[in-house]
């Protein structure tokens, strides 16, 4: 599986998630899932509704995605993954990540150190829940 | 008729579509006709016992349905019922408690590379995302000093090694008894005789070559702790008794060091994670050492072989995890295995504001006497003085002369099936108060145990009871095998 990115679209997650740092960010990947891969036509922030410990953990509320999804359909398209950030930590997801997500969807995860992103990748988990395998995404590599 | 809209996630298993009309009068009512349409929905919304997933909302419109009146909701023609996945995530703050620790702050170019030969040895690591290879990168980056090399440093040193830490250092000066090697596997029966660190590089070299040992053939000391430790990313404690226990928790803590806690007595085995920068240490645990005596070593109690086994590998584990900075590390948490009842607990550890060397305001600076902090008498104040003494030569020649001599063997029955002394009489040390009665005052008494301990402490409380004709067997029937029968066994 692939996702097209987009630079325009890498970088408007890049400056969420350099904004939000030190805290984490979180927003959607609106696009369309087709026999290609998947396609980002859009990026929506969302807020990190974790006041206790917003710089290291995201909660994005049901309510958001919920207007998300309703607004992507509107549109003729889908959310078809997540993005979030990682202050000081590598852009790989961790065990919390893992016991929270969802096959299908794409999660792109930013690693900020010292308030500049250094690394972007994206994790599909696959259909057991067991683990995270990285997933080839165009346009999203740092310079 | 109410519409369910399915998030695209779940699209897969309703053919594609992003909503469909059920029949209904409730929430519960509408999932089940769901479900019953598209069977493979129910794993993905409902657990096995038929809760709701925790990782799945209902909203009924724009409402939680637990706000509302969760599953019996009643629903119109024109609700719509969504499942909404919940969306969490985030960095492991906690699991990664080397995060100040060199190599995750590293880039990755500055960790050292994987040959041929290792991407092959370690490939079911490398396979793996929680480690892949930038994990095993870190592990071969990474060193771990394991203090003994005994019941629980022999399985650590094994797996560690076999794991692809970079440098592992081992502290140990004993030698092998045969009484180790029903439980310190890294030692073979030929071994029998050799220093200890001699025989467990040895194991190592052949498990894996790529390993770089540090042997400290020493005690360790208040002395030399601070220097033996420093260099090392991670500290496991194997030892089995207190003071080096208290003397590895606080060097640990003054130099800002894991340490991965194991003990075992008997059928029981406990292990932790001490890190004071972000949890308790075993101080916070046990502030004060239990009186010296009260608490018996595996020498005096026994330990099921196997356990040391257990507790060493949950100890390794922890050691990977915390290299790799991943799951959930076992800091202010004791893990307590009974492997009789094969029951495991776990117990909520906390720090202690006033401990008095991780707490707000510390009162031990640098390492202490431990010998004296936990009691243990200096060899001087040990002994009971000559003239309770005898030694078996002297016993043996008494009794071969016919002399009224009764030997009082204060051992636990299980040591007295082991071996015996003929003619001596059985009363284990526990049960000498209320068994008075059975041992005459007007024979000469001669107290005997494994080693002397025991029976010392016998003499003591049969000096109290008023007996006076008493003598304390030198060196118990280990020394009695040695100078007298060598046909009675050791153990």
């Amino acid at each position: 599986m692939t996702i097209e990115v987009g630079a325009a679209h890498r970088d408007e997650m890049r400056r969420h998630a350099e904004e939000a740092y030190p805290h984490e960010c979180c927003g959607f990947l609106v696009g369309v899932n087709g026999e290609k891969g998947k396609t980002i036509r859009s990026i929506r922030r969302a807020a990190n509704t974790r006041d206790d410990s917003p710089q290291n953990r995201y909660l994005i509320d049901p309510l958001e995605f919920l207007k998300a999804e309703r607004q992507a359909r509107a549109d003729g398209l889908d959310i078809i993954g997540i993005y979030h950030s990682h202050p000081d930590h590598p852009a790989r997801p961790s065990e919390f990540d893992r016991e929270h997500a969802w096959p299908y969807y794409s999660y792109i995860i930013f690693s900020v150190e010292r308030g500049n992103v250094v690394d972007a990748r994206s994790w599909l988990l696959d259909e057991s829940r067991a683990a995270f395998t990285e997933e080839a995404a165009e346009g999203l590599e740092i310079q | 008729m109410p519409k369910i809209v399915i998030p695209s996630a779940l699209k897969g298993f309703t053919g594609g579509h992003g909503e469909v009309n059920v029949e209904g009068a409730t929430v519960g009512a509408a999932l089940d006709a769901f479900v019953e349409r598209f069977p493979d929905m129910r794993k993905h919304l409902y657990d096995d016992s038929g809760r709701l997933r925790h990782f799945v909302n209902i909203y009924v419109n724009d409402a939680d349905m637990r706000e509302l009146q969760k599953t019996e909701t009643p629903l119109n023609e024109t609700d719509e019922v969504s499942i909404v996945p919940a969306i969490a995530g985030g960095v492991d703050t906690a699991a990664d408690p080397l995060s100040g620790q060199p190599w995750l702050n590293n880039r990755l170019s500055s960790l050292p590379e994987l040959n041929q030969e290792e991407k092959l040895r370690y490939s079911r690591h490398l396979i793996m995302p929680e480690v892949g290879v930038e994990g095993q990168r870190k592990l071969k980056a990474a060193s771990v000093i394991c203090i003994g090399t005994g019941g629980l440093g022999a399985p650590l040193a094994l797996y560690l090694s076999a794991a692809g830490i970079g440098r592992i250092g081992l502290v140990d000066y004993d030698v092998v008894d045969f009484t180790n090697l029903h439980r310190q596997v890294i030692h073979f029966t030929g071994d029998v005789g050799k220093p200890k660190l001699q025989s467990a590089a040895e194991k190592i070299e052949q498990i894996n070559p790529n390993v770089t040992l540090d042997l400290h053939e020493t005690v360790l000391t208040s002395e030399n702790a601070m220097d033996i430790l420093r260099p090392y990313d991670i500290v496991i404690d194997g030892t089995d008794n207190f003071p080096t226990r208290y003397l590895v928790n606080d060097a640990c803590v003054l130099l800002g060091k894991p340490n991965v806690y194991g003990s075992i007595f008997r059928f029981e085995g406990m292990a932790s994670v001490f890190d004071a920068r972000r949890g308790p240490c075993y101080r916070c645990m046990f502030p004060e050492p239990p009186p010296p005596g009260m608490v018996p070593s595996c020498a005096e109690g026994g330990v099921l072989g196997i356990l040391p086994g257990l507790i060493g590998v949950v100890q390794a584990t922890e050691a990977i995890k915390l290299i790799l900075g991943i799951g959930d590390p076992l800091i202010g948490r004791l893990l307590w295995i009974d492997a009789l009842k094969m029951r495991i607990r776990e117990l909520k550890l906390a720090k202690d504001p006033d401990c008095p060397v991780c707490g707000v305001n510390p009162t031990i600076h640098e390492l202490i006497d431990y010998q004296q902090f936990c009691g243990i008498p200096t060899h001087q104040e040990e002994g009971l003085g000559s003239e309770w003494e005898i030694t078996p030569r002297e016993v043996k020649a008494r009794l071969d002369r016919g002399d009224r001599l009764q030997i009082i063997d204060v051992r636990n029955p299980e040591e007295w099936e082991i071996s015996r002394i003929e003619g001596a009489r059985l009363v284990p040390l526990p049960q000498l108060a209320d068994r008075l009665g059975e041992i005459p005052r007007d024979v000469d008494l001669v107290l005997q145990c494994k080693s002397g301990v025991r029976s010392a402490r016998a003499l003591e409380q049969l000096r109290d009871a008023g007996y006076t004709r008493l003598k304390n067997l030198q060196g118990g029937i280990l020394a009695w095998s040695d100078e007298v029968d060598p046909s009675v066994a050791k153990y």
